[in-house]
């Protein structure tokens, strides 16, 4: 994917974009080391802070334009929450808020030329996709006992039929994380990188206004991508949710 | 960043990286998505990200937002009850206004009814009375006529009478007054 083709002027580098560098010198990447990274996830809070803080802090009765936003976005992932889980996963819609809002805003500022995509990362989004997984599971088990292994057992199938439903329902299960997370930083990375790619072809004039038609025609392709890989995030983590809540088909 | 790619360019190397030090020994194979070496330090802000976010969402924002939408579907809810209520008064002050407006319409209608029925009755009277008058008038006429009429017959007699003593006595006859009157009564009579 990485490979770089060095054939005359043309050099192509598509997969530096996402590297992690320190933001001061030029040390090691420690646990605690100030990154581009690091830069981009504090900008991604105060843009989430600047929306729904800062935007909504007048409480008018009648919205400005950033405090309609604000609750544009949280009418929409509630209605969300409530028409995927039901009334009872209404009491976790802060935290599916909380995913929705950070994938949004950091796929969004990830759009900036010469910033650094953190939810391109599969460290990021294996941890988002890890932790709606792991909170899912026992949420599962501790609101349904073992009765959440129902989940897995297919009631309305023929009763020969089940164990084998069984073993693809546990698969499928587990494979879940996995596609989660794959699903939005493949996305966001592939994008981007197709971007840069694009770039690389403009150092031939010949082909450079060609290589910026085609860099808008991606940047307006990414601006969707920002957005539904958002949306499908956190709209599986509903479905998910719904399951550990009622894992009776 | 594309500077940086453009000068480790410049610098001829030919490897698959492009950049120095540990990034290039990182990056490995391509993908800085898989060097796990800096997996740490990323977990660690994301996660730092994610609770503060978490904590701006569930202790500030969401509240404040849940408060504005309650606040608003309530004005909303209470400007429509008083517009309903608003609009129930205007209804009853209609039937209010149509039912005056019908009651001085029948009262109007008495009231000229009642007027037209007393200048009826005046001019039944007046005209009574004009009648009367006019028959006694016309009883006056009648008798002056009569009157007339009977002073004119007296005086046709007494001329007639007169006349026949002047040819009476013109013709060398003598008569008594006696007589010619009575032959003038015959006469007239016949």
């Amino acid at each position: 994917m990485a490979t770089e083709a060095e054939t005359g002027g043309l050099v192509f580098h598509p997969m530096d974009q996402f590297i992690v560098r320190p933001l001061f010198g030029d040390g090691p990447v420690g646990l605690f080391t100030l990154t581009n990274a690091t830069l981009w996830l504090a900008l991604t809070v105060l843009a989430v802070a600047a929306l729904m803080i800062v935007g909504t802090s007048r409480r008018a009765i009648i919205p400005s334009r950033s405090q309609s936003v604000g609750e544009l976005a949280y009418g929409f992932v509630y209605k969300m929450v409530e028409d995927v889980t039901g009334k009872d996963g209404v009491r976790y819609f802060p935290y599916i808020m909380t995913l929705f809002l950070f994938i949004v805003f950091a796929n969004f500022l990830a759009l900036i030329p010469m910033s650094f995509s953190t939810t391109s990362h599969f460290a990021v989004t294996v941890v988002l996709a890890m932790a709606v997984f792991l909170t899912v599971t026992i949420l599962g088990f501790v609101k349904n006992g073992a009765g959440f292994l129902g989940l897995f057992w297919v009631s309305s199938a023929p009763l020969a039929l089940r164990p084998v439903l069984a073993i693809i329902e546990i698969i499928s299960y587990f494979v879940r994380p996995v596609s989660h997370s794959i699903r939005l930083a493949g996305n966001i990375m592939a994008g981007h990188a197709v971007i840069k790619v694009f770039a690389g072809f403009a150092a031939i004039a010949v082909i450079s206004p060609l290589s910026i038609v085609a860099i808008t025609a991606m940047y307006g392709l990414e601006v969707l991508v920002a957005f539904i890989q958002a949306y499908v995030f956190t709209i599986l983590t509903c479905v998910y949710l719904k399951d550990a809540l009622h894992p009776h088909h | 960043m594309a500077t940086e790619t453009q000068s480790a360019a410049g610098n001829g190397m030919a490897d698959a990286v492009g950049v120095e030090g540990h990034e290039a020994a990182a990056a490995g194979p391509g993908m800085p998505q898989l060097d796990f070496s800096t997996w740490g330090n990323q977990i660690f802000w994301l996660l730092v990200a994610l609770v503060v976010i978490y904590f701006i969402l569930s202790r500030v924002a969401l509240p404040r937002i849940a408060a504005v939408l309650a606040e608003r579907q309530g004005t909303i809810t209470n400007d429509i009850a008083r517009a309903d209520d608003l609009k129930r008064q205007a209804a009853e002050a209609e039937t209010a206004y149509e039912q005056a407006l019908k009651d001085a319409r029948s009262e109007a209608q008495a009231i000229s009814q009642r007027t037209r029925d007393e200048i009826k009755a005046q001019v039944a009277t007046a005209t009574a009375d004009a009648d009367a008058r006019i028959a006694e008038k016309s009883g006056e006429a009648d008798k002056a006529i009569a009157e007339i009429r009977a002073s004119a017959m007296e005086n046709v007699e007494a001329v007639a009478r007169d006349t026949a003593e002047a040819l009476v006595a013109a013709l060398g006859g003598s008569a008594d007054t006696a007589t010619i009157s009575q032959a003038v009564d015959s006469r007239m009579k016949g």
